[in-house]
């Protein structure tokens, strides 16, 4: 079926259905940590490369609940696999690129329970993807992801410069910018459709 | 950061979920499913109730097992424990309404990655005893309930002129579609934690005049 | 608390494994027993959820039975390799009144998964029932809600070629008001999206099924009727 070409499900999960801003994943880094544009580039990538890793472990764990016919257990399989996941990238970073494992602070362990990461897997397995076609859906959803951090640390760092209310500085002026950079992006929908 | 005491089976412990420590709109924990399923008021509602089982079942569960379990491998243990009780609701929903299954959809098992939970089991559940425990998971649960309502009511009021399903406005109300689409969502909850803020702002300055006209040195 | 943390070491790591595998246990035990518990309720719960789609896309059924459509046609089997669900429904003396059929195709927030129903006497689909989408409440529910566009199905046009193997006019969702002939699709202004994706499934649906299906139509009009001879005193 044409829909589930790889070009379509990379563009459909970076543009179209968006993680963050159409699915609503992924919020609490996206608010948390989008401040400074030199946090939020390495937390999209960290994020990016930890559903990578989860995305084909879990579509390998899916293989062998279905065998085995224990598909209750899904749930629990994938949660351990993304913790396992995030550990490593903890441990990755910490060696080679202290700086940034430091700046990160307690936002790294807390990849572990971005939706975005369980969503993406889950939303894999619903859709029954192969192997390439959910690699190339982590790919499409952890750019999209990028994408929406960075454009809304952009927006930021040049609202950190205007005057702002102050009722409504903090969490309510990033979710009304989420919601207009949501709307931006509703523009996309049925981009690679007929 | 200093030992806390340990709770009392009080008021205080039910009701600081509710409003001074509302998981949603003071501490800004579990928004996904905040904007994602509270485009209707029965899926809100639900949502929170399957939410509210998950947190007292595990706040239960981990403050009965908090002298056995090692701080090296709480956070796992913890994780397990959340991932069993959502798990159980999932089937339960499957087998309650197909229909509510599929409108709440992938929603319900990402209740697991919900930092409330994972949140109060660190921070409360395994510093507590089980009753109390139990009674600030409870409030909790209606906090967070409240602010899922607080959501889908509005968004469905505006969007769909509707409310649990109920028609309100008839048939010549032109819906604000945007309301149940993924920028109302943002925009409605900007919008309450504008007013919630706005409305703190307002009693802190009140307090303030308050303090500032009685002589005595501090409040 | 460092001190502790030296004199933990040995006793820690089989302490750790007896809880995490303790805890493991419990929760499989747990996850078990409620799935063991709630699987018949939500199989019957989908068997119910067939059962009134199907009585719904077909006009005047009463009943009906499930066959699988494979490579070598129709089959009681109903678990069959490879084999595509199809719905014979018979009306109350047990006559053939229509098949349904399963379709589906992307929208606009993801998959719309449809039952629809042909009548083999007129060759037309004529009824549609969405079994699952998450289209936007409000707009693309209208497919479900919009009179107009339901109206669209009372009778489609899914005529085969004389070689049985396409379908004469592929049906296809046209724009709003601009339907000409029996197998357009009067798409809903506000939600083509959705519209587009019905026409689609039912397409694709028609284009790949109804070749395979339609020769083997008499032989699920005598297989329900042989069995109920034989049932009935």
């Amino acid at each position: 079926m044409q829909a589930d070409s790889l070009g379509f499900i990379f563009l459909n999960a970076v543009l179209v259905n968006n993680f963050v801003l159409a699915l609503f994943l992924g919020l609490c880094p996206f608010l948390g940590v989008s401040g400074k544009l030199n946090t939020a580039l390495p937390m999209g990538l960290a994020t990016m490369f930890v559903m990578l890793v989860s995305s084909l472990c879990a579509y390998g764990i899916n293989l062998v609940l279905v065998n085995f016919e224990i598909e209750f257990l899904r749930l629990i399989a994938y949660i351990a696999v993304i913790a396992s996941a995030v550990q490593l990238v903890e441990m990755v970073l910490k060696k080679f690129v202290p700086a940034l494992f430091r700046s990160l602070g307690i936002f790294l362990p807390l990849i572990t329970t971005n939706c975005a990461i369980l969503g993406l897997a889950l939303f894999q397995t619903f859709k029954e993807y192969d192997f390439l076609q959910s690699l190339v859906y982590a790919i499409g959803a952890g750019t999209g992801f990028i994408l929406a951090i960075v454009l809304m640390a952009g927006l930021r760092e040049k609202l950190d410069l205007s005057n702002v209310p102050s009722v409504s500085q903090g969490a309510a002026m990033s979710l009304m910018l989420g919601g207009l950079l949501s709307l931006a992006f509703m523009g996309f929908a049925g981009m690679g459709g007929h | 950061m200093t030992r806390r005491r340990e709770a009392q089976l009080d008021w205080n412990t039910f009701s600081e979920g509710i409003w001074q420590e509302n998981p949603v709109f003071v501490m800004l924990l579990g928004l996904c499913p905040i904007l994602a399923v509270t485009n209707s008021s029965i899926n809100a509602l639900a949502m929170g109730l399957a939410t509210a089982f998950v947190l007292i079942a595990s706040s239960l569960l981990i403050s009965m097992l908090r002298n056995y379990i090692p701080k090296q491998v709480r956070i796992a243990t913890y994780i397990v424990i959340i991932a069993t009780f959502v798990t159980i609701v999932d089937y339960v929903i499957q087998a309650i309404s197909l229909d509510l299954y599929n409108a709440l959809g992938a929603f319900i098992q990402l209740i697991v990655v919900n930092c409330v939970i994972l949140g109060r089991a660190e921070a409360y559940a395994s510093k507590n005893r089980p009753s109390v425990a139990v009674l600030n998971a409870v409030g909790m649960s209606i906090g967070f309930a409240l602010a899922l309502l607080s959501l889908g009511t509005v968004r469905e009021i505006f969007g769909n002129g509707s409310l649990f399903g109920y028609d309100l406005f008839g048939d010549g109300f032109e819906p604000w579609v945007v309301m149940v689409l993924p920028p109302g969502g943002f925009f409605v909850l900007g919008g309450w934690l504008l007013l919630f803020e706005w409305f703190r702002q307002r009693k802190a300055e009140a307090q303030g005049e308050l303090a500032a006209e009685s002589s005595k040195p501090g409040a | 608390m460092t001190e502790d943390q030296h004199q933990q070491p040995n006793v820690a790591a089989s302490n750790l494994i007896r809880v995490l595998g303790g805890i493991a246990m419990l929760s499989g035990f747990l996850v078990a027993l409620v799935f063991q518990v709630t699987k018949p309720v939500i199989a019957e719960n989908k068997r119910l959820a067939i059962e009134k789609a199907v009585l719904q896309v077909v006009p005047d059924a009463a009943s009906y039975r499930q066959f699988s459509l494979g490579e070598q046609g129709i089959s009681s089997d109903e678990n069959q390799q490879d084999g595509i669900p199809v719905y014979a429904a018979y009306d109350e003396n047990g006559e053939l009144t229509g098949i349904a059929l399963e379709g589906s195709a992307f929208g606009y927030a993801g998959k719309i998964y449809l039952l629809y129903g042909y009548d083999p006497t007129c060759e037309c689909i004529r009824g549609i029932k969405v079994l699952k989408m998450i289209e936007t409440p409000g707009l693309g529910d209208k497919i479900i809600t919009d009179q107009a566009f339901v109206a669209n199905f009372n009778a489609l046009d899914a005529k085969l070629t004389s070689d049985h193997m396409q379908l004469a006019n592929p049906i296809v969702t046209v724009k709003a008001g601009t339907k000409r002939s029996n197998w357009e699709i009067d798409a809903i202004s506000g939600a083509t999206i959705s519209s587009k994706a019905v026409g689609r499934a039912l397409n694709e649906s028609a284009q790949t099924l109804l070749p395979k299906l339609v020769p083997e139509i008499d032989k699920l009009r005598q297989l329900q009727s042989a069995e109920l001879k034989e049932a009935q005193p």
